[in-house]
Order: C-alpha cells, then structure tokens, then sequence
C-alpha cells in the first residue's frame, strides 16, 4: 500500500537537495568547530555558510543567528533568556503578554515565569484562531517587557497579525523613549525598558514573509524539521542588543548563548533548507498547495453531512484544512485514515493521552464535544491531486461507518 | 506501534455492534465532552438452574478505536454467559484479551464494564 502523507505540521520529509548539502559532514568533513586545526575550520565554514543563508533568509546579519535544537529550545531561550536578563538588569516586575493558542514551548516557559512572580497576560482568540490587535495593545502597561505571539498556528493555521503587532511595539517603544527624554532630569528615573516582540515562526518559515526589519521583530525561533530540513536543529534569531541570558552552561559556543558542541550536519541542513525557501518558490509552492487544499475542503464538505471546517481560509496557511467530523471521534478516525494508508492528526483528547481536547480549538470557543471530533490535514509541496483525490474517496464511508456506530446518533 | 494486533482488529471488525430493539436491559456509559460514550444492549433468558443468561448482546460507541475495541470484546466475552459471570469480569481481563492498551487507555476499559453494569442495573429498576 502507498502511504500518503498529509501531516506536514508535525513534520516534513527532508528535502533530497538539504540531505545532499548534509551529507560529507557525517563522515568526511567531521571536524568540530570549535577545533582550530584544518578539520575544525572546514566544518566552521560550512557552519558559517549556513549562519549565512539564515540570516539572509531573516534579513538580518549572521551574528544575530543563534543555531539551537529546534523551535521548542529556541522559545524557551527567548522568553525565559529574556526574562533572565530583564532580572538581572533590576527589572522589577516584569509584565510578559502572549496568547492562548501558543505552543506549549511557550506557554509552559510563561507559566514557569508566572510561578516565578513573572506576571503574564494570555490574549484570547477570535473564532477564527487570531488575535485582535487591539485586545493587544489594551493589555499593554508599562511594565510590559516581552510580548511573543507566534506566526503561525499549528493546528488550525490561523495566521497572526505580526507585522501589525511589530508595527504597534515599535511606536509604544518610541514613546516610552520620547517621555523620558522629556521628562524632568531629576524624577524621570532609569531609562525605561523597550518591549521586545518574540514570535515563533515554526509554522509560518515555508508560507509566510518572516524578514525581521519589516516585522519588527527582535526575537524569532525556527525549526529545520518543518521546512523540508534535519530534525534536531533550530535557531533563534536575537536582534543586537536584546537582553538575553544563557539557559544552558558549559562552554562558550554561539557567542555564551548556547554552550554545546555545534550540531554541523544539522545546520548545514537547516542552511539548505531555507535556501530553497526563495521568493519565487515560495509563491510557487504556496500556489500548489493552496490548490491542493481547496479541492481536499470542497470534496469533504459536498461528500460528507456535518462537517464543520475550522480553518479560516482567509486567514491562514495554504497548508491547513483543520476539520470536525460531527459525531465522530477524531482518533478513531485517525486510526481508520491510517489503516487505509492516510496520516493525519486530531486534537481529540483520545490522542494525546490527557482528559482535554486540544487547547487551541477549546480557545477558538470550539465546545468540548466537537473539538474531539477534529481531524487535521496539512499538506506539503510533494503532495499530489492524485492523493487528494483518493482521501476524498476514502473518508466518507470511514465517517459513515464510524458515526453509525455512535449511540447518540440523530435517527435515521 | 501505539495499539495491540487485536485492538485493531476489533476496531476494524467490531463483533456484535448495533442496537436490539426490544432489549431487556440497556445501559450506557461516558459523556460526550469527554469523547467517549458507550451504550450496550443485553437480551436476557434463563439457563436450566434458572440463572440468567445473556443471550443476545450489542453496542453502540463513541470514541477512540480502543473504546470501540474494548466494547467488541467485551460483548463477545459476555454473549451467553450468566449474569454473574459477567459482572465479574475485571477491566484488567478485558486488557489481557486485547493483548494490552497503552496505559493512556486504560480507561476505557472501565467504560465497557460501566456500561455492562449500568444496563443491568436499568434492568432491576
């Protein structure tokens, strides 16, 4: 049986360009960077040139490139790093606003704060899984140091604000800035602290615009795994300047930010695979899929009765078709998709082991009973109208059969 | 692999799955807001020591496919038993016999014998 993949959220296969790039630095060119001998500076300029196409990608200078495991420890380095730092500047009650649909990357560090006395806001969602900027800026104090509003959701899709919010940060910093200066010499007191903006862009790498200088962004995390590159490698871009404190000790790579022996193969990976994040294929690969995705939408909803589609297409990646089968719990689903050689993933509680549907569909003012019933497609660039077209074959009499055997069904 | 060969083959296959119209005991179990819901039909009748027997058993299930699979065995391994035999039966038999449940699903088993006790129970009433 041919197994169709339609699971690119949660992993992408490694595109056949990156493994080549990664390839001689397995066993050829294995130095270790840190190694000044002529084995180390191979793997160093292969590292650079990575740091390099990352940071053109971000449109930011290879310095500001911080290579991490992946977008889990890239969050946690950014907000509990921050954090750190704002600490140990004196920053008294430090005031962090993020959002409710955020990865539990942030929201277990943001949790970890408030524990910590950290003060933290959760903005709510739209139905449609975004935000409204102006919840944002009304949740705004003075003490407001850290803002991190993913680009991306996951699950649904949605698309956030992000330049909008950059936009805001940046004029709210102006002025804190223009009141001091203004202000009496003799009571003004410390120069006030800039809000920074993190988001995680895990989602939004292989869609969306994520150049830093236009988002005005100060802190942004990646994973390579989503964008067609290695698992275990990430990155974290952190604008000059930024207050940020190491979370992990021990050496002196990434400039003290991040101590471990570099991970060369993966980043050269993740180097080859934001190369081929270009523009130009980009808008190619966005086109495709988005054709891909509207036949997969349109072929449900006309096949199957009570079907709820929660992804607001307007506003999200051409990536996502995030549904709820009515009266059909989303693992048993699952499960049917997969014997008949379809992977796809639900929010349902059943799948994930804890008594809760997924968070993010429970934000979006999904009830309890029909987040349970969700089954996610995202899709990638090497999908096929061929595949989509056999998984709008296969689903109807899977929903038939699973809804036919619920106790609670309407009669017939 | 997340679930046992037997699990799956229940779930792909599930044994006495439906409705009995004019069931002598009917009980159900689980609530939808936590994803599973799970409603079992018994058709009774008396053996020669005038026990009762469970002659004709169904299901119907909401749920992950280990609930389902719990339910399918759960009915084969009551059809034609007494009623006491099946009321003793414990979650971690029904476990065994589908070859384990990973521990997140545990239980669902108990949801089978809710299910079973409840519709017995209805019946007394």
């Amino acid at each position: 049986m041919k197994h169709i993949y339609f699971d690119h959220s949660a992993t992408t296969p490694v595109d056949g360009k990156v493994l080549a790039a990664m390839m001689p630095y397995f066993s050829k060119t294995y130095g270790n960077p840190s190694s000044i001998h002529n084995f180390g500076q191979n793997a160093v300029m292969a590292v650079d040139e990575a740091r390099e196409s990352v940071a053109k990608f971000l449109n930011c200078v290879p310095e500001e490139v911080i290579f991490t495991s992946g977008s889990t420890e890239s969050d946690n380095l950014a907000i509990r790093g921050a954090i750190k730092a704002l600490l140990k500047k004196g920053v008294k009650k430090p005031h962090v606003i993020t959002t409710t649909i955020e990865h539990p990357a942030v929201l277990e560090p943001c949790a970890e704060l408030q524990r910590g006395g950290v003060e933290v806001t959760y903005l709510k969602v739209k139905p449609n899984g975004v935000i409204a900027s102006n919840d944002l800026k009304k949740a705004i104090k003075d003490s407001t140091v850290l803002i991190s509003v993913m680009y991306v959701n996951s699950e649904v899709g949605s698309i956030q604000p992000i330049k909008e919010i950059g936009k805001m940060i940046k004029k709210i910093n102006e002025n804190r800035f223009k009141t001091w200066r203004e202000a009496d010499l003799k009571t003004r007191g410390d120069k006030p602290m800039p809000i920074l903006f993190h988001t995680d862009a895990t989602q939004a790498l292989n869609f969306l615009d994520c150049d830093v200088q236009k988002n005005n962004i100060d802190l942004l995390s990646m994973s390579g795994h989503k964008i067609y590159g290695p698992k275990g490698v990430g990155a974290l871009f952190v604008r000059t300047g930024t207050p940020l404190r190491a979370l992990q000790l021990g050496g002196h790579h990434e400039n003290n930010f991040r101590s471990g022996t570099l991970n060369v193969t993966g980043i050269v990976g993740l180097g080859a695979a934001v190369r081929e994040l270009s523009r130009k294929k980009v808008d190619v690969n966005n086109k495709k899929i988005a054709r891909l995705r509207d036949t997969l939408v349109k072929g449900i909803m006309k096949n199957i009765p009570d079907v709820v589609l929660n992804t607001d297409r307007d506003n999200a990646t051409p990536s996502h078709a995030h549904f709820s089968f009515l009266g059909v719990e989303g693992e048993s689903a699952l499960i049917s998709l997969d014997l008949a050689g379809i992977a796809v993933s639900t929010g349902s509680a059943c799948a994930s082991g804890s008594l809760k549907p997924s968070h993010v569909l429970l934000a979006m003012g999904i009830k309890q009973e029909v987040a349970h019933n969700s089954i996610r497609f995202t899709l990638g660039k090497n999908n096929t109208m061929e595949e989509i077209k056999k998984a709008i074959k296969v689903l109807p009499p899977i929903i038939r059969k699973l809804r036919k055997m619920n106790p609670l069904k309407k009669a017939e | 692999m997340l679930y046992s060969k037997q699990v799956i083959n229940h779930f792909k296959k599930p044994h006495n799955q439906g409705s009995i119209k004019n069931a002598d005991a009917v009980g159900e179990a689980g609530n939808p807001i936590c994803g599973d819901v799970m409603k079992m039909y018994l058709k009774l009748s008396k053996n020669k020591k005038g026990q009762d027997i469970i002659k004709e058993v169904k299901f119907e299930t909401l749920g992950c496919a280990a609930a389902i699979a719990v339910s399918s065995i759960l009915t084969d391994m009551i059809k034609g038993k007494t009623l006491d035999y099946a009321l003793k039966i414990k979650k971690d038999d029904i476990v065994k016999d589908l070859g384990g449940l990973p521990p997140a699903k545990i239980h669902c088993s108990m949801l089978g014998l809710e299910a079973l006790k409840t519709a017995v129970d209805n019946r007394n009433k």
